[in-house]
């Protein structure tokens, strides 16, 4: 039994995972993991990660969690090309310094933008209140400041002269906006040509592919079954999660 | 110019950092910043890290900022023992797992549990209502329950509440590493912050830069 990745691409987390292992040729078996459906509380997918999150790995007996952690066994495992986790120390924190970043300010406050514009909204019927999705907004665009003078600066990429798992990561979490209409590299030259730099170097078909069920998330989230216990449930964490 | 530390030790990942730098032996200047103070802020500091964020690192011309990439590039600079980060693929995958996992939970959770106990009642002079602490602790505590389930599982505390109260394996593990950085080093490090009502008190609620450290950390831990 070879490399199985549990995936659901509406995950950016999971979209980084995928978007890495198809670019470097990395053979795996595509395990769905339906959110919708509370898949991801399966007795079968407990074993596979007892934190019941998506991306998650089987290697052999080897099971993983977290896309950091994931994306770097990967990278190493499989020899991929020295410029996505470089050996160079210095270039390597650049690298492992945005990746520790990213979590609590780019990941979560972009996440909170699709949770506040589709998702919550289908989910519980209601819209978010007006001065909560500006402090949404507004928190996402402080970040992306931060991002585009502290981490890019004038440099083509995080790292320097070449991509790495930086980009990646940051750029799958930026396009989830997206999928809600808002552009969040909307007025930023800079950003936006970085993001078609980075779309270039793994490839815009795999690119799109990746992005495909997420800029069509509108669709799903509308056939959810509201009365769904697990959707009620998802619901709740959810709105626990994005205050 | 040698490694340059950028430290307060009240804050938990700089003290990460400047246990593992001590315990490897590192040589290092130790430059304290006063984020009670606002020294974070400083013209100064901000050529370090401009996210205004301890810790930071200056060595010779490069500087870094968060603990998780410190800590790595401090391993492997200075050939700390492989154990701290290990070249084997699955146990170094094992030890990020949870250096990424940590940070919006056990990181967040526990210092939101310091913010309410005791920076926010000094800062705003009103204690957090009780229905927010409690949340605040379950989180904790649930966080902690998946540290123990699947983090840790079988293999081997400044507000006067010990999180780990009642989980004799926790203690144990507690006991355990502290034994493997040196007790005496453990201590020193956590010296600042288990005595941090005393230096609260003495904090001028007043000041602007006060004012708006508590404003902040309303924001942040809601």
């Amino acid at each position: 039994m070879g490399l199985e990745l549990y995936l659901n691409l509406l995950s950016q987390p999971c979209r980084a995972v995928y978007i890495f292992a198809k670019k470097n040729n990395i053979a795996f078996e595509f395990k769905f993991i339906d959110l919708s459906t509370g898949q991801q509380f399966s007795e079968e997918f407990g074993k596979v990660n007892a934190l019941r999150l998506v991306p998650a790995i089987k290697d052999g007996d080897f099971t993983l969690g977290e896309s950091v952690a994931i994306l770097k066994y990967l990278a190493c495992k499989y020899q991929a090309p020295d410029h996505w986790y470089p050996a160079d120390l210095q270039k390597r924190a650049r690298v492992d310094e945005y990746l520790a970043w990213q979590h609590a300010t780019i990941r979560y406050q972009g996440s909170r933008i699709f949770m506040f514009r589709s998702l919550l909204p289908a989910l519980t019927g209601k819209p978010i209140p007006k001065d909560r999705m500006d402090e949404a907004l507004e928190d996402l665009r402080k970040s992306i400041q931060i991002f585009e003078d502290k981490f890019l600066q004038d440099k083509p990429y995080i790292a320097g002269e070449k991509v790495s798992l930086a980009d990646l990561v940051a750029l799958v979490e930026l396009m989830q906006p997206l999928s809600t209409g808002i552009d969040p590299l909307e007025g930023r030259p800079k950003l936006i040509e970085w993001r078609e730099r980075v779309k270039g170097d793994v490839g815009k078909e795999l690119f799109d592919e990746a992005h495909e069920k997420m800029m069509k998330s509108k669709d799903f989230a509308n056939a959810l079954d509201l009365n769904s216990p697990t959707v009620q449930q998802l619901a709740q964490k959810l709105q626990k999660k994005y205050k």
